[in-house]
């Protein structure tokens, strides 16, 4: 709660052309701010130097910066011990309404109001650090959970490191040779976990579980009580973040019907031939001939919706590598590649090309049947795409080229006593959750991180980097506990939600909406905060009937005052008026395009800013009709399969929400049509006048809000 | 082992620099991010869209630069280059030099002081397909958000007395050079484009409707050159019918001879531009192998369209018609014969060459292969090579790329 409030009018910029400054200093002495001061560039040093004067003359607990977008000088106004409000006077007036405007200014006026009506209920956020024990997880003892490991240990962390086999190394152990890396063609160097498998061994910071898994996590980040099982029994640990890194298992063949794995000793995985190439000689296992001609059958069960609907990235050249093989050990080697494309990125194109050189015949078909023959080998049929006509070949031996299933597909590895379930939230194909392009690491579940093959078919040489990675955003996530700050995306924020239980109905909306997990219940249905696994979106917020959730620096209670400060004329003046909340990196930073190119918006409308739409509660669309706006319009993420929403659901979840509501208002003779949900990308700039337009022309359809005075 | 200094310099502001430089600083370093264009962002801002998810690039980025604007450790030094680097892993010098924005620190408006400058320029940010004025911002998401004068206007005498006559400009600024201690470098500097015009048979000098892919890109971005509407370059005719030439120039020993990896989903992503400008809009792609490897679901979704055309064959002549299309014939392997098509736009699906390949580090040790990668070994140089610097990659590889490079560079 902010006693004294200071509002500061920046009038550089255009600002003071667009808006008679003096008035909005009148308008916040009517919001009885304690001090209100005009300045003609508050972001210079001697406008910030006017700034703390203030504060410290004053003992102002906020002050309300009524100049430029919040998306700019953010360490300008940020000062100690106080709570700053920024009101967009340029993006959200200046820039994008005519200047002199009566319009102009009562949308100046009320971006003032709704700032300081804001602050009353905010407060500068302190932190609550949570004590860590600079300790990680490692589930995977393969190449990827070796390098998170090594990376984690090498930066000072005690880490334990839990593998289901009785050694470490994973799938490198059972290659003969990996694949080049980078520019190295020419040779192929063996997998080198020998190395890293003794950097492990003598590293004082990594305990090594072999032979175990780990059968339950409880607690929470900073504090995760971890219970590992294996065959000395079970074992209890100590954890601050994981790091998954259980890697992947062959597709099962015999589930291809048609390719005859199974059926026949000379029908085998690309898996099983690269053990052959390491045991030394490859012989067909029917009579261990050494094969005469060998076929591959690329995307086996890949690019298959029946079996993995998915690419594997790495069967390609593996089987490329394989020919390799079989040109070594004799040059004289039929090899027959069948497939649907032949997928070689980067460099891995220059082993393509030394393959075709060394002869290797190429056919672009439809596999219809592998049939494993009595006498040893197999006779394939298929469809030669690029001929158009049937293509029979009898060989010695075939490979089938089949794909990666991450290990977490069918099986548990994290086993958290979480409320909503016990595994890190999926994607098709067993692949975790996330928003895998701009922030592939991020799970939904807090200082969990994936890495390798679990997160998405890798070759060893990026195994590597991504255990890598994965180990920097669980020390990240350590160091931001230890300052009680939040992790992605809102990387820093020291605010909490604060849960004000005795008004808690047990309704669990909070506790099944939070997209990160981090609220369990008690045996009531009562939510149990678990403060470092909050990612501060609000999430819960915006899910409480009772509205019970509040942070220091965003609560209802804020939005709600900033909503009823607002000036409303009543309806014989005929200038309606609509609220719009805005998604703060998306939609906000949208408007801010939209004024920085000079489009006009609608004088109309007011916007607020929210940290996600999934933190809208429906108390505002009541605190706005009443008071009587006419329209109400949400501003956030696309949402779907292909959600760009940094909290997951946020938008769609506001969707649901606003259905909701909708359905109650039209039983009160009040239109559902006042409010709308807009997908709002940072790009559609564009578009934000003629949305804005479109929905105030509807709303002079419907009439002005009957609830006006 | 204790280094002299534990502080990080990422040289170059594209989505892999960005990404080291933040998650350096989240690991608790002291971090100076280097970019030599006036703004950060790199290739992706330049981008409408991400494959597979369609979703626009300023969107992640938006994250990351309040990232960088909320954490103190970071420091950014836009229109700077490296010039030198000396010592060794933990005791690095570098040598850089800063261009002046010639924009006087004390103006806070990066918008209107400019507006009355004539648009002449050709706008490097939309590949030349438009005109900018000789100050402002870059693009409207430029971060930082601070205007620069284009250098080019000094050049021009009209540009350069219409630049003395507004008060927040100043032209006697000169360049900076500087010199920082650092522990590590995270070499970062991405990519160029490949040059269509060396491929001369697909007519990217001849003809203004043959354009690259990331010319493309420019051409159908809403804050692009026509405002997101496909329009050919030559004559602003609707683009309803439009071809792309895959490996223009890669898997080629005359060009380049390895795979950029991210060519097919372009063209992909690309197509799926065409077909939601026009209902009635007819594409061909032109390919050796589709490689959607991480992104399979994005193609099958795309082979169900009928309106898209997947042709395995190389094209072998682009001509003019007397309407104004151009022609192409291409075989077609697949079905046997010749393809025939007229076409409005040719899109050339170019490659990726490393900047390293055009400027190398300025370090002795560092090593490249002979396409221009770094290939030397962080360890023994202190320079971390990241994303496209080290091989082709897409946005994701490079996050993922550049956040192990980050803890390398931390870790000593």
């Amino acid at each position: 709660m902010a006693e004294k409030i200071g509002c500061f009018v920046c009038t550089g910029c255009t600002i003071g052309e667009a808006m008679d400054c003096d008035k909005l200093v009148a308008v916040a002495g009517e919001m009885q701010a304690a001090v209100v001061e005009q300045h003609p560039a508050l972001c210079q040093p001697e406008g910030v130097e006017m700034l703390r004067r203030a504060i410290a003359e004053h003992e102002l607990d906020a002050v309300v910066v009524a100049a430029c977008s919040a998306r700019v000088h953010g360490d300008t106004f940020d000062f100690e011990d106080v709570y700053t409000e920024r009101a967009s006077l340029r993006e959200g007036v200046a820039w994008t309404q005519p200047a002199g405007e009566e319009d102009t200014q009562m949308l100046a006026e009320d971006v003032v109001r709704m700032g300081i009506g804001r602050c009353r209920f905010a407060a500068r956020p302190t932190g609550t650090p949570a004590p860590v024990q600079d300790r990680v997880l490692v589930i995977g003892g393969g190449v990827t959970g070796l390098s998170a490991a090594l990376a984690a240990a090498a930066a000072g962390k005690q880490v334990d490191l839990v593998e289901r086999e009785q050694q470490l190394g994973g799938f490198a152990n059972k290659l003969h040779k990996i694949f080049p890396r980078d520019a190295e063609v020419a040779a192929y160097p063996g997998p080198d976990v020998d190395s890293l498998l003794a950097r492990v061994a003598e590293h004082d910071n990594i305990t090594v579980h072999l032979g175990a898994t780990v059968t339950r996590i409880s607690g929470a980040p900073g504090a995760f009580e971890v219970t590992v099982g294996g065959d000395g029994g079970e074992q209890s640990l100590a954890s601050d973040a994981v790091v998954v890194a259980a890697g992947w298992q062959p597709y099962d063949a015999a589930k291809i019907e048609h390719l005859g794995y199974g059926r026949g000793p000379d029908v085998i995985t690309n898996v099983e031939f690269e053990q052959l190439a390491k045991q030394g000689k490859i012989a067909r296992p029917s009579d261990g001939k050494v094969p005469e001609s060998v076929l591959f059958v690329q995307c086996a069960g890949s690019r298959d919706p029946q079996h993995l609907p998915y690419c594997s990235n790495l069967c390609c050249p593996a089987t490329l590598k394989h020919i390799t093989y079989l040109k070594e050990q004799s040059p004289e080697t039929v090899c027959y590649v069948l497939y649907k494309d032949i997928r070689a990125p980067g460099h891995y194109e220059q082993i393509f090309e030394q393959v075709q050189r060394q002869g290797a015949i190429f056919v672009k078909a439809d596999v219809e049947r592998v049939e494993p023959q009595q006498a040893g080998g197999a006779s394939v049929s298929a469809q030669d795409l690029l001929l158009g006509e049937p293509l029979q070949v009898e060989v010695d031996l075939v490979v089938l080229a089949i794909g990666m299933v991450p290990v977490t597909l069918d099986s548990d590895v994290l086993n958290l006593t979480y409320r909503q379930g016990p595994e890190l939230p999926e994607r098709e194909g067993g692949f975790p959750n996330s928003h895998f392009i701009c922030f592939p690491y991020e799970t939904q579940r807090t200082a969990i991180y994936a890495a390798g093959a679990v997160r998405t078919p890798m070759d060893l040489a990026t195994c590597v980097d991504d255990g890598t990675g994965a180990a920097a955003k669980a020390l990240q996530a350590i160091e931001f506990m230890r300052q009680g700050a939040a992790c992605h995306p809102r990387v820093g924020d020291l605010s909490l939600p604060d849960f004000h239980l005795q008004r808690c109905t047990q309704c669990k909306r909070c506790t099944e909406e939070c997209p990160f997990g981090a609220l369990d219940e008690d045996a009531k249905g009562t939510p149990q905060p678990n403060p470092t696994r909050c990612r501060r979106c609000g999430v819960c917020m915006g899910a409480c009937p009772e509205r019970i959730v509040s942070f220091e620096n965003y609560s209802v209670q804020m939005i709600s005052e900033g909503i009823k400060s607002i000036f409303v004329p009543d309806e014989f003046e005929e200038k309606p008026r609509v609220l719009a909340f805005a998604c703060e990196n998306d939609a906000m930073a949208a408007l801010d395009m939209a004024a920085m190119n000079g489009l006009q918006l609608n004088p109309y409308v007011r916007v607020i800013p929210v940290r996600c739409l999934g933190s809208f509660n429906i108390i505002w669309v009541a605190d706005a009709l009443s008071r009587g706006i006419d329209g109400i319009m949400l501003m956030g993420c696309r949402f779907g399969d292909d959600y760009q929403c940094h909290f997951i659901k946020g938008s769609e979840l506001a969707n649901t929400r606003l259905k909701n509501v909708g359905d109650t208002l039209d039983r009160l003779m009040l239109e559902s049509e006042r409010l709308r949900l807009e997908q709002v990308a940072i790009n559609d700039w564009r578009r934000l006048p003629q949305m804005f337009d479109d929905f105030l022309a509807r709303l002079d359809e419907l009439g002005p809000n009957p609830y006006k005075e | 082992m204790t280094a002299k200094h534990s502080s990080v310099l990422v040289v170059g502001g594209g989505m892999s620099g960005i990404t080291a430089a933040v998650e350096a600083a989240e690991l608790g370093r002291e971090v100076y991010l280097v970019e030599r264009a006036p703004s950060l962002g790199g290739r992706v801002s330049a981008m409408k869209s991400y494959f597979p998810k369609l979703c626009p690039p300023a969107c992640g980025l938006e994250i990351n630069y309040q990232r960088i604007r909320k954490n103190p450790r970071i420091q950014v030094f836009t229109s700077t280059r490296v010039t030198a680097i000396s010592g060794e892993p933990g005791d690095l010098q570098v040598e850089l030099v800063s261009e002046p924005s010639y924009v006087k620190e004390s103006c806070t408006d990066p918008i209107t002081p400019f507006q009355q400058l004539p648009a002449e320029l050709s706008d490097d940010f939309n590949y030349g397909l438009s005109k900018k004025r000789p100050a402002g911002l870059v693009h409207p998401h430029a971060f930082p958000s601070r205007p620069v004068v284009d250098p080019r206007a000094l050049e021009d005498e009209k540009l350069r007395s219409l630049l003395q006559g507004v008060e927040q400009v100043d032209l006697e600024q000169q360049p900076q050079k500087f010199t920082l201690q650092v522990g590590a470098v995270v070499w970062a500097t991405g990519w160029v484009p490949y040059d269509a015009s060396r491929i001369d048979y697909l007519g990217y000098s001849e003809f203004a409707d043959v354009v690259s892919n990331v010319e493309f890109e420019r051409l159908a971005a809403p804050d692009g050159p026509t405002g997101g509407k496909l329009l050919r370059p030559s004559d602003g005719k609707e683009c309803r019918r439009v071809a792309f030439i895959q490996c223009a120039g890669s898997r080629d020993v005359n060009h380049l001879p390895y795979c950029s990896a991210v060519c097919c989903l372009a063209s992909l992503k690309q197509a799926t531009y065409v077909r939601e400008a026009y209902s009635d809009s007819q594409v061909w792609i032109f390919y050796i192998d589709i490689r959607a490897n991480k992104y399979e679901a994005f193609y099958q979704h795309l082979q169900e369209d009928a309106n898209i055309h997947f042709v395995k064959g190389k094209v072998g002549l682009v001509e003019g018609t007397s309407d104004g299309s151009l022609h192409l014939l291409a075989e077609n392997i697949a079905a046997g014969g010749i393809e025939s098509v007229d076409v409005d736009l040719v899109v050339l699906a170019t490659g990726m060459v490393p900047s390293t390949r055009l400027e190398p580090v300025p370090c002795q040790q560092v090593q490249t292969d002979e396409y221009g990668f770094v290939v030397s070994d962080p360890a023994a140089t202190g320079i971390v090579a990241t994303g496209c610097a080290k091989r082709p990659a897409d946005v994701a590889t490079c996050v993922q790329d550049a956040t192990a490079a980050a803890l390398l560079a931390t870790l000593r």
